[in-house]
């Protein structure tokens, strides 16, 4: 499969260009990252020395999830926007009469959003592991600052937002209607977080080679996702509302010029 | 009329037995018909009867259920696919902007989807081809609706294309606006480039394309519009005198090239000849022989709209 990467940098262009003229994708980008913050933050500055280690644990452990949680919350919505909001505006059929490829409209559209959700989900993990240790109890500068949880939020916002986006387009690659894309592909992120809300609460010991082997199958899910997802990208399907019918055997035939010579 | 290149190159689109079928409902069937370079070519049709799938279908949006073609000298698989829509565009019947960008935005995308290198120079050129340089930084949002489908149109000559396909170019447009993509239609006529226009507009039709192909999920006829005429239509000539004939037949029955009369209303009859240019002058001379003041002798003329609700007619009938 050849993927041309000027196609691809010109669909993520575009969509960073629609990023900024639309209000709604600006504010869902900003004010639920700002709540996923101010919550948990002012949890864990309650937190004094005479708090119960269990106690520091569980608050510290819902703060990362909740910072993990963002990169899985932001793109959510415009990856489920990404193909059935194109279709519904009307801008999704000049699209597939350029020489644009599937996979490199759907990778161009994945990059768009996932750089901003990156951006944004890291920006706020900064923000809050140094107001932390400015202001909050020792115990809380402690859980916080250990290796394994900056190892986490590098490596999963990423592939968690990849996920996120990827569960997104699957879903508006299918839905006829933009609503219901939206909710489906919120709800179906979820469970990535799963294993990420197991380490965060130490169920599993958060070591580097753990954090190290799930990020590796993460990676591993969104390669085969983006594959899987393009396949589930039907042209027919898009722009008629049905399913492809595939020719009876020999039915469609080259033309007679190209027909291979016995 | 001839058509720039029209013996020169290769066809722009050759289709053979083509058909398209959704589930139990079939799109187009056994559709074959050739496309010069160079030509303007008009694909007519009642709404449903496949215009626009065929459209989708050459331009390898969707995939065709049975026969074959070659588009822009390449023929029509799933192997061919990206290279065919390199050298062909298409725009549909939204021209499909982005509304919150710009004019210059929206093209520099599509610019960017077709791998054109010198993108803001092609930009300007196909904005100053439809004449809407001054909006490049317009908002598409902002343009009426005349000017959303002339940058709808400046986005399909981004690429220079071997075919042009236009899928109803001026529906819901006002009678100035679906002038002026008329003139853009004329002008790219000029500058050669092969346009497969489908419409159910027929005046439209009748100005801009060299030849018609008229669908009604068959295919009913392809030809020139003079051609059809003469196909489907047996030449006549109108004639008006001041005062009814006192013998109709004695007058016209004598004149060799007439093979048939009628007369609808009193001083107005309808002949039937052989040949219009030889059979007038001599049936002036007939009436004036007989006395009659001549009010009028024409040829009768048959419209696009005679021959298309003739073909259309007969499809119902068959049905």
């Amino acid at each position: 499969m050849n993927v041309d990467l000027g196609r691809v940098r010109a669909v993520a262009r575009k969509e960073f260009r629609e990023y900024r003229g639309n209000r709604f994708i600006v504010t869902t980008m900003v004010v639920l990252p700002v709540i996923f913050l101010v919550l948990p933050m002012s949890g864990l500055f309650r937190l004094s020395s005479h708090t119960a280690a269990t106690a520091v644990r569980a608050q510290v452990g819902s703060t990362l999830l909740l910072m993990l949680l963002m990169p899985v919350i932001i793109p959510a919505t415009i990856a489920a926007y990404s193909v059935v909001g194109e279709r519904e505006q009307g801008t999704l059929e000049p699209v597939l009469t350029t020489p644009v490829t599937r996979e490199e409209l759907l990778l161009g559209k994945a990059i768009a959003a996932l750089l901003p959700a990156v951006a944004i989900a890291d920006t706020f993990f900064a923000i809050m592991v140094l107001a932390v240790r400015a202001g909050a109890s020792p115990v809380v500068v402690d859980a916080i600052w250990q290796a394994p949880n900056f190892l986490a939020q590098a490596l999963f916002a990423p592939l968690l937002a990849g996920w996120a986006i990827w569960v997104g387009m699957a879903i508006s690659a299918r839905a006829s209607d933009m609503r219901v894309a939206q909710q489906l592909s919120t709800l179906a992120s979820l469970p990535a977080l799963g294993i990420t809300a197991l380490m965060s609460f130490q169920v599993i010991t958060p070591s580097i080679r753990v954090a190290v082997i799930l990020a590796a199958v993460l990676l591993a899910i969104n390669a085969a996702a983006w594959r899987v997802v393009s396949a589930m990208f039907d042209r027919e399907r898009l722009v008629t509302g049905r399913r492809a019918e595939r020719p009876v055997a020999d039915d469609v035939v080259p033309w007679p010029e190209d027909r291979p010579t016995a | 009329m001839a058509y720039p290149g029209a013996m020169a190159a290769a066809p722009a689109l050759e289709v053979e037995h083509l058909g398209k079928r959704f589930g139990p409902r079939t799109a187009f069937d056994d559709v074959s018909f050739t496309v010069q370079s160079g030509e303007v070519f008009g694909f007519l049709g009642p709404n449903g009867a496949g215009k626009t799938t065929m459209v989708r279908t050459l331009g390898t949006v969707i995939a065709p259920t049975s026969g074959s073609a070659r588009v822009a000298g390449l023929s029509l698989s799933d192997e061919n696919a990206v290279e065919i829509r390199r050298r062909i565009a298409i725009m549909p019947e939204s021209p499909g902007l982005y509304l919150r960008l710009s004019v210059h935005d929206n093209l520099e995308f599509f610019a960017g989807l077709y791998g054109i290198r010198n993108a803001e120079q092609r930009i300007l050129a196909a904005l100053d081809a439809v004449d809407m340089r001054s909006r490049l930084h317009d908002r598409a949002g902002a343009l009426s609706k005349g000017l959303r489908q002339r940058a709808g149109l400046a986005r399909t000559l981004l690429n220079d294309p071997q075919v042009l396909f236009l899928d109803e170019p001026t529906s819901g447009l006002d009678p100035v606006a679906a002038r002026e993509v008329h003139e853009l239609i004329d002008g790219l006529r000029k500058r050669g480039v092969t346009v497969f226009l489908t419409t159910h507009r027929l005046d439209e039709a009748e100005r801009l394309c060299d030849r018609v192909a008229i669908l009604n999920t068959t295919l009913r006829t392809v030809g020139r519009t003079d051609e059809l005429r003469a196909r489907l239509f047996s030449r006549s000539l109108t004639v008006a005198t001041a005062q009814p004939l006192g013998d109709p037949q004695r007058v016209f029955g004598a004149v060799a090239d007439v093979e048939s009369w009628r007369s609808d209303t009193p001083g107005s009859y309808l002949l039937t000849v052989a040949d219009t240019r030889r059979a007038a002058p001599e049936v002036v001379r007939a009436l004036v022989a007989a006395g009659a003041d001549v009010l009028q002798v024409a040829e009768t003329r048959h419209t696009l709209e005679d021959v298309y609700l003739q073909m259309i007619t007969d499809t119902e009938g068959a049905r």
